[in-house]
């Protein structure tokens, strides 16, 4: 249960660790290691080089801009946990890092390691799904900006060359008012989710749905949005019978079981899971219930 | 591959250390074995039991979780470091010995510091607070009711309230 030996690099800027991915040739990004540092102590990950990240600058930021919230990927998890202008402006991302490991882990956890690792359970990756993020990515040639729907290009596998490193994320603002909710089965407080459904809603003044995401994490390799359940909300008035049926698309969601659950009782999560979301984001509208 | 070391300045419970460690070693690692501070404990090594929890500038962080060269400048707070003086018990430490808030003693260490921050960040917290708190933190032994009291307890003395 100790590292194995690696050759240990600490820049300082965001120039000099891809200039080092370029030159490795196999070389692990160590940001606040709540994952990777387990799996350098179990030995699931064998690399000659470790590149750490909390000396490079630059990448800690967390601010408004153009109707979005602009993180950077080695701002802490605790850092977003008691950020104001997460709290007021992203409240879905607030109620799912509270569910996001402990107290210990998000003083160090980052959330660019968040989505990098792409556990399919994790909460950050599923907030990032339900709020269209983006990402920006810097590589020899320069930043590109990519959806995170396009992140994920396998299981736990980020849509990164060799030479790439991510870093930051926006996740565009719904409008004021708007309902919002991150539930999730866990079978101890902090565990990864078994399944987690995030809900968002928005309503015109008669009270019908003009705006809704559904987004389902822990079915499948990553979270994904319930386009379907989506359809069914936008345009009707909110009703408990109208959450219900929404849901039940959730059931046909690919799923894959694990040792942790079966497919059949993931399916079954998610179809309730999302309604509680639903039903829970639809009693904030307008402010309330916060 | 031959072991790479660095050279490291480190203040541990207000005295600083300066030590060549192997960029492979773990914070916990290097507290235990090269300074000698065995009160943090080791359980698990991969960042679930919560007893190797120390403070890093005044945060709970799990030192098998972070590696020794990262703590290069920074000030680390164990067990040792928390009680005023070594005649003295902290009163979070007098409150655990008060209200059975450990039996065998191994996850201890790790959930003093854990609630160390807690009871600074949150100093009148609700029962459900404090288990939330300590959710990150395994103890096989109390059940942890001793250890729920034991913090609400010492939250009500560190406010300089009357023991409960």
């Amino acid at each position: 249960m100790k590292p194995p030996p690696f050759r240990y690099h600490d820049p300082e800027t965001v120039a000099d660790v891809v200039g080092l991915l370029g030159r490795l040739e196999n070389a692990k990004l160590l940001a606040g290691g709540q994952s990777l540092m387990p799996m350098l102590s179990m030995r699931y990950v064998l690399p000659d080089d470790v590149i750490d990240l909390n000396r490079v600058r630059g990448l800690t930021h967390l601010r408004e801009a153009k109707g979005a919230l602009e993180i950077g990927a080695m701002t802490r998890q605790r850092d977003i946990e008691f950020s104001p202008l997460v709290r007021t402006r992203c409240p879905l991302l607030n109620e799912a890092i509270l569910q996001v490991g402990h107290r210990q882990t998000r003083n160090r956890g980052t959330l660019g390691g968040s989505l990098c690792q792409l556990d399919p359970a994790a909460e950050l990756v599923a907030v990032a799904i339900a709020l269209d993020a983006t990402v920006s990515i810097v590589g020899p040639k320069g930043e590109r900006e990519i959806p995170f729907a396009e992140f994920p290009a396998g299981y736990m596998m980020p849509a990164l060359a060799a030479d790439e490193m991510l870093t930051g994320a926006r996740f565009p603002q719904w409008k004021e008012g708007h309902g919002h909710a991150f539930v999730e089965f866990a079978r101890r407080h902090g565990d990864f989710a078994v399944v987690s459904a995030a809900a968002l809603l928005e309503e015109d003044q008669s009270g019908r749905i003009t705006r809704a995401s559904v987004t389902i994490g822990g079915t499948g390799p990553a979270p994904v949005r319930v386009k379907e359940a989506e359809r069914a909300l936008v345009g009707n008035a909110a009703s408990a019978k109208l959450f219900r049926e929404a849901c039940e698309s959730c059931r046909k969601l690919d799923a894959t079981g694990d040792v942790h659950a079966p497919a059949a009782y993931r399916k079954h999560l998610a179809a309730v899971l999302s309604r509680r979301a639903l039903e829970k984001a639809h009693s904030r509208m307008g402010g309330a219930g916060r | 591959m031959t072991a790479e070391t660095r050279k490291i300045v480190v203040t541990v419970n207000g005295r600083r250390h300066e030590a060549e460690v192997e960029t492979r070693y773990t914070l916990a690692d290097f507290l235990r074995q090269q300074l000698g501070l065995t009160g943090t404990h080791l359980g698990c090594e991969h960042g679930v039991c919560g007893a190797c929890t120390v403070l890093l500038d005044g945060l709970s962080v799990r030192a098998c979780l972070m590696l020794a060269v990262q703590a290069n400048g920074h000030e680390i707070t164990t067990v040792e470091g928390i009680a005023p003086v070594k005649t003295e018990l902290h009163p979070l430490q007098e409150a655990f010995r008060d209200n059975h808030g450990l039996q065998c003693g191994f996850c201890t260490p790790g959930i003093l510091t854990t609630l160390i921050e807690f009871l600074r960040d949150n100093p009148d917290p609700t029962e459900a607070e404090v288990r939330v708190a300590i959710s990150g933190n395994l103890c096989r032994c109390t059940g942890y009711q001793g250890i729920v009291a034991a913090a609400l307890d010492a939250a009500r003395r560190m406010r300089g309230e009357k023991r409960g």
